[in-house]
């Protein structure tokens, strides 16, 4: 009983986030109206929670478009988008001259992905070396002491499996190094705030986009991550998120991914912690 | 009420009990046919035996069954002790009306979502954890099950006491025409009547303590590793199932939470199963 009512109490808020959301979202929408059809999409699990949302916000004003999104991983999504299988493929990468070549794709970047590795604000350490990030997070440096902190244990946060933000931290600033199976494992980039920021000697990461005041950003080899440094190429940790068509891009595909660079769309980016690139 | 109307009741009625009771085999049967898979080539066997080392390949979820008992073990260890004071003081020791008190209280307690029991141990359990003991975070077995522990004693609580209450009055006189003190009534008499009840009680609190998910997942720490002591990091079956569900549907990760799913049940069977051994064997 108490559950229906929750349930009904949700989704009746649900139904009103769509409605402000249509009247307010109307403008860059339009392109839209009069349009029919299906785009399915595969690929990244970074691009997910954009494209979900440019996907909710395109079905509101037009309920006759169906928009469907699948993970898989980069790898899969420039591989279905090539056979044909998909619409629109994303990958965390920019496909090879090859994968262009064999298949006709059509790439475009549309967000840059930056993640900074984080601390406690009353830790006094404000910058790491990459193999010294590389050490603490394969649990050879365990004590803060060792790069020049308080004598405390390093308490380790890192993300869980299908977290895109774990494939790039893991890729760029480990180099695929190892990642100590006793370090914590939180479900999101807001979870990983709360926890760094309860904790005075842990270390985590989080996508530049939702850097705050709850804790401390560590300069990497040098380099602060700001969304200037990530935005300029300077901050290696990041990568960026692209989309493409199998050819060039045409009909509701094109309509999708122009209304990612539209400013209702550089919002959803900005809003999931991504850099909107024009 | 006229035969016919009679009839449609009883047959509804019926229908509910089959629906619900099938519902049971139903969710065993789909995990089965998701899981499938896993059983070919012995599959299983490695799944329940092996670490999680999803970067050498290698996804077994024995660390995941290792956390999974020893918080419930811990929870319950601390929860069954802490709710039998309860409940012998509100049902026996206390007066009537100190005891309606505690009962309301405890009552409310039941109806705590867990994610509030998780938030406050993080809030407040978790940081004295960190200052005083070993773990580095304070996440930890330990701060899980004194949680989980707080979280299924009013569970327990409630069944001992209306276990305890439910023996005859006529018992309870004869025990004071004897002269029996409140304690010596309390132990020779009521809780031998209450056996029963104090077990199912028990059965309830352990499969709440099994199957919680917010607890474990919010201040446990989630580490895929064999924990080895109380300060540790884990992360239970529930948890990991909770953590995976994002990952894509054809990768091993995601095959994992089915065998996770199966060792649960196959926990909560063998546990009931168990439990109600025990209480036949006493009985005779």
């Amino acid at each position: 009983m108490k559950k229906q009512l929750v349930l009904m109490m949700v989704a009746g808020l649900m139904g009103c986030m769509f409605w402000t959301q249509g009247m307010v979202l109307a403008g860059s929408l339009d392109a839209f109206k009069n349009e029919k059809g299906t785009i399915k999409v595969a690929g990244g699990t970074a691009h997910i929670p954009v494209m979900k949302e440019a996907a909710k916000q395109i079905m509101t004003v037009n309920s006759d478009i169906q928009i469907t999104i699948a993970g898989g991983g980069s790898g899969v999504g420039i591989k279905q988008v090539g056979e044909g299988l998909v619409d629109i493929g994303n990958s965390g990468r920019k496909p090879t001259d090859e994968e262009i070549a064999k298949y006709g794709l059509k790439p475009v970047q549309w967000a840059i992905d930056g993640v900074a590795i984080v601390i406690n604000p009353k830790n006094i350490i404000r910058k790491l070396t990459g193999t010294q990030v590389k050490d603490i997070f394969a649990g050879k440096i365990d004590n803060w002491k060792q790069v020049g902190g308080e004598d405390k244990a390093v308490s380790l946060y890192t993300r869980d499996e299908a977290s895109g933000t774990r494939e790039v931290f893991w890729e760029k600033g480990l180099g695929k190094g190892e990642i100590s199976s006793k370090a914590n494992v939180v479900v999101s980039n807001g979870a990983m705030k709360t926890a760094v920021a309860q904790d005075p000697y842990a270390i985590g990461y989080v996508s530049v986009g939702h850097l705050d005041q709850s804790v401390a950003p560590v300069s990497f080899d040098g380099v602060e991550p700001t969304l200037e440094s990530v935005k300029s190429g300077k901050y290696p940790i990041a990568r960026g998120l692209y989309s493409m068509t199998k050819g060039e891009p045409k009909g509701l595909a094109k309509k999708l991914i122009g209304f990612l660079f539209s400013p209702e769309g550089q919002k959803i980016i900005s809003e999931k912690g991504f850099i909107p690139v024009q | 009420m006229s035969p016919t109307r009679e009839y449609l009741y009883e047959k509804g009625f019926l229908f509910s009990a089959i629906l619900s009771g099938s519902i049971v085999f139903l969710i065993f049967a789909f995990m089965l046919i998701m899981g499938l898979p896993l059983f070919k080539g012995n599959q299983v066997v490695a799944l329940i035996k092996n670490d999680w080392l999803p970067a050498r390949g290698v996804y077994g979820i024995y660390p995941m069954v290792v956390a999974t008992l020893a918080i419930s073990f811990f929870s319950l260890a601390l929860a069954f002790p802490l709710s039998l004071g309860c409940a012998f003081f509100s049902g026996s020791i206390a007066p009537p009306r100190i005891a309606r008190v505690f009962r309301k209280m405890i009552q409310i307690m039941t109806g705590i979502p867990t994610v509030i029991y998780g938030f406050v141990g993080i809030f407040l359990l978790v940081p004295i954890v960190r200052e005083f003991t070993t773990s580095t975070s304070g996440l930890c077995i330990f701060s899980a099950s004194l949680m989980l522990g707080i979280m299924i004693s009013p569970t327990l609580i409630l069944f001992f006491t209306d276990s305890l209450e439910a023996v005859p009055k006529s018992f309870l006189d004869a025990a004071d025409a004897l002269g029996a003190t409140r304690v010596q009534k309390l132990l020779y008499v009521m809780v031998p009547q209450a056996k029963k009840g104090i077990l199912a009680g028990l059965i309830l609190a352990l499969g709440r303590a099994l199957g919680d998910t917010m607890v474990a997942l919010m201040i446990a720490g989630n580490a895929a590793r064999v924990p080895e002591s109380l300060f540790d990091a884990a992360r239970t079956l529930t948890a990991h199932i909770a953590l995976v569900i994002a990952a894509d549907y054809e990768s091993f990760e995601f095959r994992s939470i089915f065998a996770c799913g199966l060792v649960l049940y196959a926990f909560i069977a063998l546990m009931v199963l168990g439990v109600r051994w025990i209480g036949m064997t006493n009985k005779r």
